[in-house]
């Protein structure tokens, strides 16, 4: 994904991330669980599954020896399990009618407080709160000046994406911050496996079930689909448009703070180059995955399954050591093909 | 009855629609219509809710293409393909659900689609004056050319889009449900406009559900039922209401109010002291009981509505409101709903519904509270709740998980007053509450909220349609320009009486 990406201020961060990512083995097959993913989704994701499924058999075909090994499974759900979280609240952000540009930022910060010297002196598990505080902290902030301060939010959110890497910049004064020896439990989500996969896959696993459960099954849900498809009805309808419209960013920024410690555990970092354009990858996700950007509608298993091809995408230019450009002009072309398609598939519907 | 057959018709025909058919996932909204329009008439379209009318029209308007038939205009058989195409064969629409672009300005609206520009600049001056004339034409000459749509009231919306189809030079005009609200004088504003167009030989198919209209204004009916055609060509005038009724339903409805009831009220439920929105409502002060309907009468624009929005807290005011001797806070919807009140909105597209959401998601918004636990919804309990109300307000068709956006206009309305028909509400205003539905609908839903009422709940109500007031409320408080300057039971006041004070600032007292 974006790690790899040749703008990248701080060039060794990147060969990093590869490299743990690399280093990731473990036993596991890929063609069960998406079978079954399958049927859980639905009609309405038969579309994804399959460019999906196409996506898969393109690797069996170009990267036999390479594609479909455990390792590369493993390494494939790690790097989708840092973006999937903030993909999750970027759905509830954008079903509820705003975007959230600040992500990727937020998620740097977070990282880099987390591994100040001061943080880990508390030991691992402070750290972890500490990266959920700042960036739970940081999107009540986006959502304060958003519906009490009355900003776009693409403006709020992009002076946040800003701000944040900025802040990060000064707190780690540009320096890639280790996480120490001491702090190693938190590298071990990571690195302990489970039936042959890393812990922090279960914790992306549990933040998706959880996010549907709450887009669906609870009022939060169906008044975060009231807010973002008509405002107005909403506000008659008596819900705090305002204080609902902050809670969602706030719920997006606890996602990146989620992600943080994700990102800490598998690259040993706090950075504030971390997550460089990670707020593009999940809006695409949750666009391919059939969210309206207008609001008000989408889902979370559609953002998901977005999310996978992209990463799936990134995969397979990386294994047949394809030039990083051509996988930028893949992933347009992957966006626009994916909405065009939706539009087709919804003018048929009605 | 006198038949028109319609060999004798064609002759003078200047639209045809022949077995029109029109299928939808699931429902068959056109099934075998014939329409015959000629010039200089004014053709009304009746049926009940749901009946296929808006569905017709679009068709005509080339907004939806029929699975078989024909259309033909000036005996020539056409397809009109797109809106556009329509547009050319000199068809100009008014639909049902506005459908104008809010942050553009008027002029703008009027003009979308066919801009008067010289290679692609906008002659704006040349806009500007020609929407002056046309807004002076409709009587509203106040409204201002630039003024964005998004801040006009709904019957200013209404001018304007009945502005852009004369914008068309069209020979035919259609107007779907255009009184649905309007008030009174806008509506004698309307037939005049209709009668100096028909008088130019323009053709206008004219929809209403309000039954007195067709009979001033129209010439010869054309009855719907289930997407089929069960009269045409009925002479309007002469045809007796309780034929057309009864054509339209299948039954005898009686068009009749509930009985009021006998003893007194209740407590005062809602007690209103020197409210005041900045510009639109100075200082007014009344009081709702338990049980007790009471009818806000007064002109679009004399603040009715916003009397209500601002009780509800839907708007910015001062003053003071107490319910149940509980005082309101002011600007918190969230707030007035937990202690018991319930609006539904004068515009239900705008301000009610959210289209892409099932009929049972929509009735359910604003009680969620009481079908979940720490937030975790009971979904069974409130599907259930969802298909009790489509039940009891006849919602068709009775599906409550079908797409709002397919349901017709009448059966949305529904929809938005079904979401306060739930237990618990102290105070429910109702601002329009019968916009768009159909004669039958209407006598039950006058009968649920009576029922509403005399189990203790007060009612605030807005209507265009002064009988409305009269029949339904037990108070009646007449507005003008911001001001109570009238209040009296129902039972002592008539029509003429009502529409006097309403508009006169120097009002018989009777
Ligand atoms: N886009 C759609 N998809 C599916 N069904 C539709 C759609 N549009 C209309 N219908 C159905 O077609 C039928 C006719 O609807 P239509 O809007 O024409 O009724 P109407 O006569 O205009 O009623 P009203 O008086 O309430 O406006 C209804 O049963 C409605 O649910
Ligand atoms: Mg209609």
């Amino acid at each position: 994904m974006t790690e790899v990406n040749p703008q990248k201020v701080s060039a060794p961060e990147a060969d990093e991330q590869a490299r743990v990512e690399a280093a990731a083995v473990a036993p596991s097959g890929p063609g069960a669980g998406r079978l079954a993913l399958g049927r859980i989704t639905g009609a309405r994701h038969l579309g994804l599954v399959v460019a999906l499924a196409l996506l898969a058999i393109v690797g069996l075909i170009t990267a036999p020896e390479t594609f479909a090994t455990t390792s590369n499974m493993v390494s494939l759900l790690a790097l989708a399990a840092t973006i999937g979280v903030i993909t999750v609240g970027m759905t509830f952000v954008i079903i509820g009618g705003g975007i959230d540009l600040s992500v990727g930022a937020i998620m740097a910060l977070a990282s880099v407080w987390a591994t100040t010297l001061a943080t880990q002196a508390y030991g691992p598990v402070v750290m972890a709160i500490c990266a959920i505080v700042v960036g739970t902290g940081a999107g009540l902030l986006n959502g304060f000046l958003i519906s009490y301060g009355r900003m776009v939010p693409f403006i709020a959110t992009l002076a946040m994406l800003v701000a944040a890497r900025g802040l990060a910049q000064r707190m780690s004064e540009r320096r890639t911050q280790l996480v120490s020896q001491d702090n190693g439990a938190l590298v071990e989500l990571s690195t302990t496996r489970v039936l042959g996969l890393p812990l922090l896959v279960y914790i992306f696993a549990v933040i998706v079930a959880l996010g549907w459960l709450i887009l669906n099954r609870t009022t939060f849900g169906r008044r975060t689909y009231a807010v973002g498809g008509n405002p107005e009805a909403a506000r008659l309808a008596g819900i705090n448009v305002r204080r609902h419209t902050m809670l969602l960013y706030g719920l997006s920024g606890l996602c990146c703070g989620i992600a943080a410690v994700i990102i800490m555990a598998r690259t040993t970092t706090g950075s504030s180059t971390h997550g460089d354009l990670y707020e593009l990858d999940a809006i695409a996700a949750v666009i391919i995955g059939g969210t309206l950007l207008t609001g008000g509608r989408g889902t979370i298993i559609g953002s998901i399954l977005g999310l996978l091809i992209f990463t799936v995408i990134t995969n397979l230019f990386i294994l047949n050591g394809l030039n990083t450009s051509d996988q930028l002009i893949a992933k347009g072309l992957i966006i626009v093909v994916a909405v065009l398609l939706q539009r087709r598939s919804l003018q048929t519907a009605t | 009855m006198e038949d028109i057959s319609r060999e004798q018709s064609d002759s003078s025909s200047l639209l045809q629609m022949r077995g029109i058919v029109k299928q939808f996932p699931g429902v068959r909204a056109l099934d075998g219509v014939d329409l015959d329009v000629r010039a200089g008439e004014v053709h009304c379209l009746l049926g009940q809710n749901g009946a296929g009318k808006s569905t017709l029209i679009k068709v005509l308007a080339g907004a939806h293409q029929p699975d078989t038939g024909e259309v033909l205009l000036g005996g020539e058989a056409v397809k009109l393909a797109n809106p556009t195409a329509a547009m050319r064969q000199g068809i100009a629409t008014i639909y049902q659900e506005l459908d104008l672009v809010d942050g553009l300005s008027v002029a703008e609206n009027i003009f979308l689609g066919h801009e008067q520009a010289t290679f692609g600049f906008t002659r704006r001056g040349e806009m500007f004056a020609a929407t002056r004339k046309l807004l002076a034409r409709l009587g509203h000459g106040e409204i201002r050319p630039s003024t964005e749509v998004g801040r006009l009231s709904p019957a200013g919306k209404q001018v304007v889009s009945m502005a852009r189809a004369l914008s068309h030079e069209a020979r035919l005009i259609v107007m779907d449900e255009p009184s649905a609200a309007l008030a009174h004088d806008e509506v004698t504003n309307l037939f005049r406009i209709i009668r100096e167009l028909t008088s130019q030989g323009v053709a206008v198919v004219y929809i209403s559900h309000r039954l007195e209209e067709i009979r001033e204004i129209g010439d010869r009916v054309t009855v719907l039922k289930d997407g089929r055609t069960v009269a045409v060509g009925l002479p309007a005038r002469t045809t007796p209401t309780a034929t057309v009724v009864s054509l339209m339903t299948g039954r005898n409805v009686e068009y009749v109010f509930p009985p009021r009831p006998t003893g007194g009220f209740g407590d005062e439920v809602l007690k209103v002291e020197d409210l005041t929105v900045p510009g639109v409502v100075s200082g007014v002060s009344f009081t709702v009981r338990a049980g007790e309907i009471v009818g806000l009468a007064g002109l679009v624009g004399s603040g009715r509505s916003e009397i209500m929005e601002a009780v509800y807290g839907a708007r910015r005011a001062t003053g003071k409101v107490t319910l149940n001797g509980r005082p309101v806070k002011l600007g918190d919807t969230s707030h007035s709903v937990r202690i018991g009140m319930g609006l539904a909105p004068e515009e239900r597209k705008a301000q009610g519904l959210l289209l892409d959401q099932s009929v049972a998601r929509n009735i359910t918004l604003a009680s969620l509270g009481r079908y979940s636990r720490f937030g975790w919804l009971n979904r069974k309990l409130e599907n259930a709740e969802a298909e009790r109300l489509v039940k009891a307000l006849d919602i068709r068709p009775p599906d409550p998980n079908r797409p709002i956006k397919t349901l017709s206009g009448g059966n949305q309305q529904k929809a938005v007053l079904g979401r306060w028909l739930v237990e618990g509400r102290k105070l429910l205003l109702l601002d329009e509450p019968t916009r768009g539905v159909d004669v039958g609908a209407r006598a039950e839903l006058y009968a649920l909220v009576r029922r509403l009422a005399d189990e203790g709940v007060g009612v605030l109500l807005v209507s265009s349609e002064v009988p409305e007031v009269l029949g339904l409320a037990d108070r009646v408080l007449v507005v003008r320009e911001g001001r109570i300057v009238h209040e009296a039971p129902a039972t002592e006041l008539d029509e003429h009486h009502v529409l006097d004070l309403v508009m006169d600032a120097t009002p018989s007292h009777g």
